[in-house]
């Protein structure tokens, strides 16, 4: 797929100090919302060391789960916590705004598009503790 | 203005796909790997993820996330002032979703 943009020579580009997020609360949270990808991305890097773990035997494995149990993985993994649960509900109240809901001729309102989204999440959310639980060994 | 074409569309495409696939499936995974699994609350063996489902399952699930990562940190470090070498950071950004598709590639075929 391609697009088309404008010449960037030919934009007016506006001077802006390095700081402009912590200048306003909304500013501050948009920097939040897009660092919330650096700490999904993060987990899943460890996850994805720790299956790595399995071509060195399911003891490797076993081991490197316990090691995730020391204060700073515990505090690493909540503030991934965190980010991750903000970024899933910032995704669903802007997609609420990107694909409105039509229930005919009525547009349905965002807060409810947004609770759907998060209803969706919560039955996903337990069908994978479901499917864990049922596939580990 | 000119027309130049871009490959911008195809990037946000995987953008919006990991955005949906981190918002529905990571705080789970983080639930269960970050703290069920290391505070002994479930004990694994890691059997599961010789599942040839599991592991196109967690291909999805760790790399198109990686591609939100790459998008939004892109835009973020431009949006920071860093605007000049935005060439250098589209290389590191996409370039390290890229290397990180390999590797989880290389890894669950491996296991």
């Amino acid at each position: 797929m391609t697009g088309t943009r404008p010449d960037p020579s030919k934009l007016y580009q506006r001077k802006m100090p390095a700081t402009w997020w912590l200048q306003k609360q909304s500013y501050f949270l948009f920097m939040l919302r897009e660092l919330s990808s650096v700490f999904i991305a993060l987990f899943l890097l460890v996850y994805l060391y720790q299956i790595y773990q399995l071509t060195q035997g399911p003891e490797a494995y076993v081991a490197f789960t316990r090691r995730l149990s020391s204060p700073g993985w515990i505090f690493f993994n909540l503030i991934a916590l965190l980010f991750a649960v903000y970024h899933s509900v910032t995704w669903f109240q802007s997609t609420a705004v990107v694909l409105p809901l039509r229930l005919g001729e009525r547009l349905v309102p965002r807060q409810i598009v947004t609770a759907l989204h998060i209803g969706a999440w919560i039955v996903v959310s337990l069908g994978v503790l479901i499917l864990f639980l049922a596939l580990k060994g | 203005m000119t027309t130049e074409k871009t490959t911008e569309p195809f990037w946000w495409g995987l953008f919006s796909a990991g955005g949906v696939v981190a918002a529905f499936l990571v705080p789970v995974h983080i639930i269960l790997v970050g703290f069920a699994l290391p505070l002994g609350w479930i004990t694994d063996t890691g059997a599961l993820y010789r599942n040839w489902w599991v592991k196109l399952y967690l291909f999805v699930l760790i790399v198109l996330p990686l591609y939100h990562w790459a998008h939004r940190f892109y835009f973020t470090l431009n949006d920071m002032g860093l605007k000049p070498i935005s060439k250098t950071l589209a290389v590191l950004c996409y370039g390290g979703a890229i290397i990180g598709t390999a590797l989880t590639a290389w890894i669950l075929l491996k296991i």
